[in-house]
């Protein structure tokens, strides 16, 4: 059976590592590609890279950047931020990405998903979703970083998105990004028992126990994606991964 | 040298990273002359199975690979590149392969004993059928990466490593020098990395 996988994110702006709270209050970390060769040595099991400016203001990934994390690292990539066409998927696959993360070019044109899938395989396209509650508890999924409602509603969207070719769902819980208060149980549930693809938990993990809860509450939900707890070291992936199999969860040590 | 065959499917970069990290020396081509002077082939792949198929039939290199991997020079594909190897495919049809391995890949789906997510996407335990010199640096229970839907099946003499999803994925396979691996040893971390340096050599 495969392990649950632990991925550290690293959002990029302007060459630098950022972390915020709430997608707001953007602050730089560091180097992407030393902080990347780390957590792989640490032993990773996926990195995922995301231009959290690009669907924005319409910039460009840092293929360069990519190019070099890609040249010293030997765990999947996945590469997300101002994919829009499948021209896109052709300049990060060929840059090193195994994966590309859409997020708002998928809200935008959803054919997106099935003319990438179509040409790279189901297993290529990651559907990445922003997620707020509306005041009434609807979980409606957002544009462009956070910054924008959409009309969609987030388990009809990753219903949607599966059945469109998307071969892993990644939900990002804006009301507990950045907040370290643990993982959006309620909205992760909703959404890995809607799929049958794999689904990465983000946004809200404070601790290791964080993790435990997430895979022991939730066994549909196979991975655990989040940023500042790791880029500030507060949790080490080592200790992460150990404790995780100790409480009788698979995990690659 | 070693040759990774180019055929205008994506992944080539991180192999040839890997392969660069091992300081083997290693080019990304589709000129014949090149493949024939290369000590060993590897063949990438990554997509839809027919897609593939067509580019690498585009290139005309199909009846010189099958050539050189019946004269003995080792050959190892790689996910969709090793899935090319077999007979045939049913991935959205029924399509041929270069027949070097026997055998079919099939949707994992069909087989599953119960219901499990499809692609079979992670790191998942190899487990070693038989010994094999691709095997030299790593240890049974070693985890690699693998992405994939369809699997190889009905291949039983010619698997070397199998993981377990639900069903019994063939993992690698081995015959004479011709190799596949299901996994992508390029995304296999330090196992992965073991597995192409013991390839290199074979």
């Amino acid at each position: 059976m495969t392990t649950k996988r632990i991925i550290p994110c690293l959002d990029i702006r302007d060459s630098k590592v950022v972390k915020g709270t709430n997608f707001e209050g953007i602050r730089e970390v560091c180097d992407p590609v030393e902080l990347a060769a780390m957590y792989s040595d640490a032993g990773a099991d996926e990195l995922v890279f995301y231009d959290i400016t690009a669907s924005f203001e319409g910039r460009k990934l840092f293929t360069d950047i990519l190019k070099q994390v890609a040249s010293r690292i030997f765990v999947p990539l996945t590469v997300g931020g101002g994919i829009n066409t499948v021209e896109d998927f052709d300049r990060v696959l060929n840059a090193g990405a195994d994966k590309v993360s859409v997020n708002s070019g998928a809200l935008r044109d959803p054919e997106l998903i099935g003319l990438a899938a179509k040409k790279y395989g189901d297993q290529c396209v990651v559907l990445s979703m922003d997620v707020r509650r509306d005041p009434d508890g609807r979980f409606a999924v957002y544009s462009k970083g956070g910054r924008e409602r959409t009309f969609r509603e987030a388990v009809e969207w990753a219903r949607e998105g599966q059945e469109r070719g998307a071969g892993e769902i990644v939900v990002n819980s804006i009301d507990t990004d950045g907040v370290k208060g643990g993982f959006d149980l309620e909205m992760l549930r909703a959404i890995s028992d809607a799929v049958t693809i794999p689904v990465i938990a983000s946004g809200g993990a404070g601790c290791i126990e964080h993790f435990t809860t997430l895979f022991k509450t939730l066994p549909r939900v196979d991975a655990g994606l989040a940023a500042s707890i790791f880029h500030f070291g507060e949790v080490s992936i080592q200790d992460l991964k150990k404790q995780l199999r100790a409480s009788g969860i698979e995990m690659r040590l | 040298m070693i040759a990774i065959i180019n055929y205008g499917v994506g992944n080539l970069f991180s192999l040839k990273s890997s392969l660069a990290c091992l300081g083997l020396d290693a080019t990304v081509t589709a000129d014949p002359l090149v493949i024939e002077a290369a000590d060993r082939i590897i063949l990438p792949g990554v997509g839809a199975f027919a897609d593939a198929k067509a580019k690498l039939e585009a290139t005309g290199l199909i009846p010189l690979l099958k050539a050189e991997a019946e004269s003995g020079k080792p050959l190892l594909g790689i996910c969709l590149g090793m899935q090319m190897l077999f007979d045939r495919s049913l991935e959205y049809g029924i399509h041929e392969g270069l027949g070097l391995i026997h055998g079919t890949v099939a949707p994992i789906t069909a087989d599953l004993e119960t219901p499990l997510k499809v692609p079979h996407m992670g790191w998942n335990a190899l487990h070693f059928t038989r010994p094999d010199p691709l095997f030299r640096y790593i240890k049974e229970g070693d985890h690699v990466y693998y992405v994939h839907s369809y699997y190889a099946k009905d291949c039983a003499a010619d698997t070397i490593a199998t993981s377990e999803y639900g069903v019994t994925v063939t993992g690698a396979v081995g015959k004479g020098k011709i190799y596949g691996t299901q996994f992508h040893p390029e995304k296999s971390g330090k196992v992965g990395l073991a597995i192409l340096s013991a390839f290199a050599e074979l």
